[in-house]
């Protein structure tokens, strides 16, 4: 791939020479990450599984999924390489209890082939009924983060809440989790709640078949990798972008046989012309990514209001102004799924960034707050977002050496993600299967030391 | 043999790049390059990547030899599928029209469901020959037998056999350039250098403004970092283009400058047709209907007629067998070859001797409101990649239709060698 060629450092890493250097200079060693295919199995070895005591039911829901894909399930306290190691502690009670995580994952880690997994199972804090209860749950998140950062080889490892009674809505975020899918998700917690009636079978080769997908700034970079991933996931893609960008947009469209709608997101009838076209040439939305957004980088001292206000417009204004039509009764299907692209300067900021950081903090309220939205949670919608992190593409490609070099290797990865990591998480939560995972916020970052 | 009727024939949509003045941005492209792209942002607009179209039917004016398959070799470089049929058509500047009449004619007729018709053109990439001179003695060095044939026919070659042949804009019968002779037209109906300049600068003004409001954002798809036309100058007035000396004509009456004719310009366009149960299929929603289409010509050479009037020939003899009159349309696209020529066709069909005497009509055929002639803008601002024009006026037209829910529109287009096509289209 040729933005993988864009980093010479990992190209450097392949030669001999090279590696005999990084090796003497204790310089960070990048490893090639497992990503996904559709003919890949879920992993690529066994799995270890473990759990408090007697009662286990997620890790029993787990093992299904496992003797459905062919997986073997290994003992955690055996010898022998695995892929991954699950550790199911939704029953801890106090913080004594936390000893069976170092029980199952310390032995584990040096078991564990490349691009390993670690996935811890808990609930959240916020049911919990004692003091100690919630105290040992949100030990969780601060012992899945640290195994994170101490993970080697392109491995990675987090942590999914689910909610009381929300068992039976697991699988696609296990699947998610454990798969080439999550290559560049690391450090990450993931709540799973309510939900609807799990659904009945997926297809999980397309687990997008027969819906229609909308994904606004697809005409390159990453909306153009989002687009690719949901068509080859089965969705059919309408494909948005400014009318300026007709050309490139023409081309995303066809190669995945999808339909161009040029327009600007801005257009006050914006969110109309998506919903008519979609509604007309495809009959029904299921599917809302919005992706476009622009940067108009200044230092907050030297940023006039047309650069404030640009980057406002088209990166939150426009979503709201958009959702109108989008979540009105001719919008998304009730089931339907949106995915909104924040950014890791919406979490942590970013000097010279201080409209951008606005606008995808922006997002994350704006998701957060639809995300329980009783209303269109009643209606089965659910409403995410991702925050990519260092992503090699074309924009960033464009940043000086130095500073791209301090971007690609400060996370626990050691390298820049891909357009096809976000593309890949968002296409997981546009999933039907996903109907429990809403209002959250998913970092695509390789656990970036930025806003940790 | 079938005896069914024919039948409705829909105008689904189209698409062109932006134009470009010749040289400009798209000084590297060819008639491919531009054809293909258009084709291929029309595929993408309507989702028929891998589906195969009835047939497409495109042409160029200015073309190479090696374009002699050109419709077909773009298909074949788009995402339609490559068992899709092709063929080229040339009729100058009624090129993109008249292949639209003919996509249309067989979906009427019940020999295709869809059609694509288009019309590319650039000045910019003109094809050039080697002089009639140079190319005997190279037919004669390739039938030569022995090398010391070779060696004499080679010594024969002369400089001046080297200078090469450039496709020019004159009529091959008269030697005059169009200009000049819509200079001598305009000059005979009295047109004025007032009107000509108000009607370029309302044509500019109306192409901004119809850029402003989306309107395009379905009809065009930016190519080589151009997003919209070329030659557009929103801001142009009277006075400006009243400043411009005149180009074509002689002396003191001389009324035609670079402002109120058309330049030379690199483009393309392409206009899906097809049935109303093709468009169903697909869930498009037809724009318009495609009516009826006519061509005329006229003896510009030895006649008295000027270059560029056969229009005003077609328009009346189409009107009669639909049985409509001038004044039932709600649109008027008049291609603007040169602001003359608009003002020249408008003035015959006002005028009541011509009209009896050369249309054989009663009298006159009547004038039109000037509100409802092209409302969008025409070839003075957007440019005239000569046979990119009729898809350019069939799209944009459909789509006026759409967007007012009923009506008529009347297109009319003047070509060289005397020739004219004109269509009608009615809202879908």
């Amino acid at each position: 791939m040729g933005i993988l060629g864009s980093d010479p450092y990992a190209a450097l890493l392949g030669t001999p020479l090279g590696k005999r250097m990084v090796d003497s200079l204790g310089l960070p060693k990048p490893a090639t990450l497992r990503r996904y295919a559709v003919d890949a199995p879920l992993l690529d070895g066994a799995a270890l599984l473990g759990w408090l005591d007697d009662d286990h039911p997620i890790a029993d829901r787990i093992r299904t999924i496992f003797d459905v894909e062919g997986i073997e399930v290994g003992d955690p306290f055996d010898t022998l390489p695995a892929a991954a190691v699950i550790v199911d502690l939704s029953g801890i009670a106090e913080p004594g209890d936390l000893e069976r995580f170092r029980a199952v994952v310390a032995p584990s880690l040096k078991r564990l082939k490349s691009s390993g997994r670690v996935l811890v199972i808990g609930r959240p804090e916020s049911s919990a009924t004692t003091p100690a209860q919630a105290a040992a749950r949100r030990a969780l998140v601060g012992a899945t983060k640290s195994v994170a950062k101490e993970m080697r080889a392109g491995g990675t490892a987090n942590l999914l809440l689910v909610a009381e009674g929300a068992d039976d809505q697991i699988e696609a975020a296990v699947r998610f989790l454990l798969s080439g899918r999550s290559a560049y998700v690391s450090g990450q917690v993931i709540e799973v709640s309510g939900g609807s009636a799990p659904v009945e079978r997926t297809e999980w080769t397309q687990p997008l078949a027969g819906k229609v997908a909308v994904v606004t700034g697809a005409a390159r970079g990453i909306g153009a990798a989002i687009a690719e991933v949901l068509a080859r996931d089965g969705a059919t893609i309408v494909a948005v972008d400014v009318p300026a960008a007709g050309e490139a947009l023409a081309r995303v469209a066809n190669q995945l046989r999808g339909t161009a709608l040029q327009a600007d997101v801005t257009a006050p009838d914006a969110g109309e012309r998506i919903v008519d076209h979609a509604h007309l040439r495809h009959g029904g939305l299921d599917i809302v990514v919005h992706n476009a957004g622009i940067t108009r980088d200044k230092l907050l001292a030297n940023t006039d209001e047309a650069r404030w206000a640009s980057v406002l417009g088209v990166n939150l204004e426009s979503i709201l102004r958009m959702n109108d039509a989008i979540l009105g009764p001719r919008g998304l299907r009730d089931g339907g799924r949106m995915v909104l692209v924040s950014s890791i300067a919406g979490i942590a900021g970013n000097r010279g960034q201080t409209n951008y950081g606005a606008s995808k903090a922006g997002v994350i309220g704006l998701t957060t707050f639809l995300g329980r939205d009783a209303q269109l949670r009643s209606r089965g919608i659910t409403v995410n977002a991702v925050a990519p992190g260092f992503i090699e593409t074309e924009m960033t490609g464009a940043v000086p050496f130095a500073t791209r070099e301090i971007g690609r290797r400060l996370n626990s990865l050691q390298q820049g993600g891909l357009p096809v990591d976000v593309a890949e998480t968002i296409a997981w939560l546009s999933q039907d299967a996903n109907a429990g995972v809403s209002g959250q916020v998913v970092r695509v970052c390789g656990q970036s030391l930025i806003g940790a | 043999m079938s005896t069914s009727s024919p039948r409705p024939v829909a105008v689904l949509g189209g698409n062109r790049v932006p134009f470009a003045r010749s040289g400009g941005a798209y000084a590297k492209a060819t008639n491919a390059d531009l054809l293909t792209t258009t084709i291929d942002g029309l595929v993408a607009r309507f989702g028929l990547a891998g589906e195969r179209v009835g047939e497409v039917v495109a042409g160029a004016v200015l073309k190479h030899a090696r374009d002699w398959n050109l419709a077909r070799e773009c298909v074949l470089g788009t995402s339609l599928d490559p068992t899709t049929p092709a063929y080229d058509l040339q009729q100058a500047c009624g090129t993109g029209l008249e292949a639209a009449i003919l996509v249309a004619n067989k979906i009427a007729l019940g020999q295709i469901d869809s059609g694509i018709a288009g019309g590319t053109d650039t000045a910019s990439d003109a094809p050039m020959a080697f002089s009639d001179d140079l190319r005997g003695v190279l037919m004669r060095l390739n039938r030569a037998k022995t090398p010391m044939d070779r060696a004499k026919i080679i010594a024969s070659i002369r400089p001046g056999h080297l200078t090469p042949s450039v496709p020019q804009n004159v009529e091959p019968r008269t030697g005059m350039s169009m200009g000049e002779h819509m200079a001598i037209t305009a000059k005979e109906w009295g047109i004025t250098r007032e009107a000509q300049d108000e009607l370029a600068v309302a044509s500019h003004r109306n192409l901004a403004a119809a850029y402003d409001r989306g309107f395009f954002d379905d009809l065009v798809t930016p190519y080589l970092g151009l997003s919209r036309d070329g030659n557009l100058r929103p801001d142009t007035t009277v006075e400006k283009l009243a400043s411009l000396a005149p180009v074509f004509g002689k002396g003191e009456g001389a009324t035609m400058t670079a402002g109120n004719s058309t330049p030379l310009t690199d483009g393309a366009s392409a206009v899906l047709l097809s049935t109303a149960e093709w468009a169903a299929d697909h869930r498009i929603t037809p724009l318009a209907w495609f009516v009826d289409g006519q061509a005329a010509a006229v003896d510009y050479v030895n006649g008295g007629d000027g270059l560029l009037t056969a229009p005003i020939f077609a328009v009346p003899a189409m009107l009669a067998r639909q049985g409509l009159t001038l004044a039932d349309f709600d649109f008027y696209e008049i291609h603007e070859a040169f602001a003359s020529t608009v003002l020249v066709t408008l003035a015959a069909w006002e005028d009541e001797a011509f009209c009896r005497d050369r249309l054989g009509l009663p009298g006159a055929l009547g004038s039109i409101d000037r509100s409802k002639l092209n409302v969008n803008g025409s070839s003075l601002a957007a440019g005239h990649p000569f046979a990119a024009t009729g898809g350019r006026i069939v799209a944009s037209l459909a789509k006026m239709l759409h967007e007012k829910g009923s009506g008529r529109g009347l297109i009319s287009i003047c070509a060289a060698g005397g020739q004219g096509v004109v269509a009608i289209l009615e809202a879908a």
